[in-house]
């Protein structure tokens, strides 16, 4: 053959092979969430790859112009349904931040603690699924135990292990429970040592680190362009964090670091959030350490509801029970948009008010949309088997990128 | 004559008794044990008889009957003969590799010499290759039979699999068999009778390879990329079901009990208690002569098999439970550029060890 000849030389078609298509989900093991790809494979390599989301779409901004203000946080429950109570924060200071007004400190201290034991659970969650559609079962049972007993603490708090519902606007349902501090002590302490075994099972595993490292590396750069927020940005050498970008809560007060990569390939990503496990474990006990005594609602009937005991005794709480319940707090008129640090990236709610009880236009940034769009980036070229690490470490949550 | 008959049907009874309705079931029941156990879990404990759970063990025959009982299928424009046919071919060479394998030694009984194994062959080495490698046949056509895209990719990943590991198994235990000097499997054994001699000793690197080929073969935790649920649904079996799909689970539990048993039987002296030889033992019992005391060594010797065999199972769950799974290029890299060459260095050696005498010839 001369050398003309082999520079023009096509495999493909010399040959006469095709590329095979096939769909991979929505139901297929490993497109949890609820995804569906469109693969075109030339023998194991993917040379072409369609991302189709929308399958858990319910219309969540739509359903929420159709509720009154606090009727909006058991919907934010469903976002991401691993991290309920941070999207209720979310939700509940972006209204307040509309309405102007500030949550006593300890309802701030407790709003910071829920959140970061949201986080803890996702992240055990997250990182235990990549684990388990690696094959390793053990691996995975280990991570879902730890986070059974942190939200075994959730449960405690606000009587629900997934849909927990617990903030209100301007407050909270509840205080926290009797011996919460101790519980969380206890739990860490068993949660720091299941980290260990997890460590010890997966981390310097040779099989573990060849799938993972090198595989779907992003540069700072584009991860910045394609709009990457949280553990996978952060996976790619950015130092950006909401909470540290635009400290909200009391998260100027706590002391913790923010974990960052080198590469941004799966490897990184893992060992972000393993990190970021244990500094959300340091901000739950530098909190439980600074948490003031005092109310944990806004002392004003008009924005939350007053207790029991006033609005049956006295004829202004009561009037204001009334209003809130029949009509919904009257959000002043205007456009807010406020972001918390979710588990997979900046959670931002852009929220329109007409000064009537219902919202008029809501819209969520859900961290893992942007994400999700750059996965055919990410893993054209490679092996179908590449796709599954990827996937699990970029943590599509339906519930949040579908709505 | 009809004694040679009856002692062969015994035999036969035995291996595939033991396996079929011991070890198969057993295993399944063992697996989801001992992985609660690694896993701080309970494990299945919910089937129960009249209330008696007996640990779970109930599990395997419900198991049993509701695969029996399940809708054969047939996926439309699969390759009916072929779909039909493939479970059959990976189950029966997991079975048949079995005859060859001793579990026990020679004994006098009533002036009929029996010998604990199904077909004394003087190629058994070889036979259980040659055998396990039909086994790929199955899961091949599985595979291609199954008309679906998932089940195709899975057979094409096994058979790459199968074969490269095939030629690598091969050459790991060449080594051994200069050692011993013979490819009988009884020879083998008979050469182990004491632990100096056992092939661990001198031959713990074989052993490693082997168990690596082993279980890549068997298409296992860590090496089920042909399966690899996450990936390809379940591979070549996705459009299985009821009796067929446990036929491919009950090849892959035979094969289990079959590694272990090769592995014993060339690795750790068969049925060879240590340090105490066949005849030692039928004399401590009373002689040679004596029915009682070869009926007596026989048992103790077909335990001791057992139990070997049974460690090595554990061992062989608890590296499944353990550790996750390679990537399909990863498998083939260890196999071809790891394992084949480090088995090709071994024979080197071992043919200059024995050579020069370094490494004594039995």
């Amino acid at each position: 053959m001369t050398e003309q000849a082999k520079r023009n030389y096509d495999f493909h078609k010399e040959h006469h092979t095709e590329l095979l298509t096939v769909n991979m989900g929505p139901s297929h093991p490993a497109t949890h969430g609820t995804v569906k790809f469109m693969l075109a494979l030339d023998g194991e390599t993917i040379e072409n790859i369609d991302v189709e989301v929308g399958y858990l779409h319910r219309g969540f901004e739509k359903e929420c112009e159709a509720q009154m203000w606090n009727g909006v946080f058991p919907y934010t429950d469903r976002l991401d349904y691993l991290t309920s109570v941070l999207n209720n924060v979310g939700y509940a200071m972006t209204v307040e931040k509309l309405i102007g007004i500030t949550t006593p400190e300890r309802c701030q201290y407790i709003r910071v603690i829920m959140s970061e034991l949201a986080r803890i659970g996702a992240h055990y969650t997250t990182l235990a699924a990549g684990a388990l559609e690696l094959g390793a079962l053990t691996a995975f049972i280990y991570f879902v135990e730890a986070r059974e007993m942190v939200w075994d603490l959730i449960e405690a708090t606000c009587g629900a292990r997934l849909t927990h519902n617990y903030v209100r606007i301007g407050g909270l349902t509840g205080d926290l429970p009797d011996g919460f501090a101790g519980n969380v002590k206890s739990v860490f302490a068993t949660c720091r040592k299941l980290w260990l075994d997890f460590d010890k099972l997966l981390t310097k595993n040779r099989i573990f680190l060849d799938r993972m490292r090198d595989v779907a590396a992003i540069s700072a750069a584009d991860a910045k362009a394609w709009g990457f927020t949280g553990p996978c940005l952060r996976a790619a050498g950015v130092p950006y964090d909401v909470r540290r970008a635009q400290p909200y809560l009391v998260y100027d007060r706590v002391d913790f670091e923010i974990p960052i990569g080198e590469t941004g390939d799966n490897y990184d990503r893992f060992q972000v959030r393993m990190e970021e496990l244990e500094q959300s474990m340091r901000i739950v006990e530098q909190c439980l350490t600074q948490i003031p005594d005092g109310p944990i609602n806004v002392n004003n009937p008009e924005w939350r509801q007053p207790s029991k005991d006033l609005s049956s005794t006295n004829i202004e709480y009561m009037i204001h029970h009334f209003k809130t319940v029949m009509e919904g707090v009257h959000v002043p008129v205007g456009e807010v948009y406020q972001a918390v640090e979710g588990a997979n990236g900046e959670l931002g709610y852009y929220i329109v008010s007409n000064g009537s009880g219902h919202p008029v236009k809501m819209r969520v940034r859900p961290p893992c949309f942007p994400i999700t769009s750059a996965l055919p980036l990410l893993i054209k070229g490679r092996l179908i088997a590449d796709l599954i690490p990827t996937f699990d470490m970029l943590n599509l949550i339906g519930g949040e990128c579908d709505r | 004559m009809t004694a040679a008959l009856v002692e062969t049907a015994l035999k036969i009874a035995f291996v595939f008794g033991l396996n079929l309705s011991v070890f198969a079931p057993i295993l399944g029941w063992v697996e989801r044990k001992q992985s609660a156990v690694m896993q701080d879990r309970i494990g299945a404990n919910r089937a129960d008889i009249l209330g008696f759970t007996i640990i779970g063990l109930f599990h395997t025959m419900s198991d049993t009957i509701k695969l029996v009982f399940k809708e054969d299928f047939i996926p439309r424009g699969a390759d009916r003969i072929m779909h039909t046919a493939a479970p059959a071919l990976a189950l029966i060479p997991a079975l048949v590799a079995f005859t060859v394998i001793p579990f026990g030694g020679k004994y006098m009984l009533w002036g009929h010499q029996v010998n604990l194994v199904v077909a004394d062959l003087d190629v058994g080495v070889l036979f259980v290759f040659a055998i396990s490698s039909l086994a790929a046949y199955g899961v091949v056509l599985a595979g291609w039979s199954s008309n679906n895209n998932w089940s195709f990719l899975g057979g094409l990943r096994a058979a790459a699999q199968m074969f490269s590991y095939e030629v690598a198994m091969g050459l790991t235990i060449m080594g051994l068999v200069m050692y011993y000097q013979s490819l009988s499997l009884v020879t083998i054994v008979a050469k182990q009778d004491s632990l100096l001699h056992w092939g661990i000793v001198w031959h713990w690197p074989a052993f490693i390879l082997y168990f690596t080929c082993a279980i890549a073969e068997n298409k296992r935790t860590p090496f089920d990329a042909p399966e690899a649920e996450s990936e390809l649904v379940a591979g070549y079996f996705t459009e299985y079901s009821g009796m067929k799909f446990i036929m491919f689970w009950m090849a892959e539990f035979v094969e289990v009990v079959t590694i272990a048993a090769l592995c014993v039987v060339m690795f750790f002296g068969g049925h060879h208690l240590p340090f105490i030889t066949d005849a030692g033992l039928i004399d401590a019992f009373g002689g040679t002569g004596s029915a009682i005391a070869n009926l007596l060594a026989m048992a103790i010797h077909i335990v001791t098999f057992i139990l070997k065999v049974i460690v090595l199972i554990f061992f062989q769950m608890t590296i499944r439970w353990t550790l996750p799974r390679f990537r399909y290029d990863h498998v083939m890299a260890l196999g071809w550029k790891m394992v084949l060459p480090a088995s090709l260095i071994w024979i080197f050696i071992v043919a200059v060890a024995l050579l020069t005498g370094a490494m004594p010839r039995l």
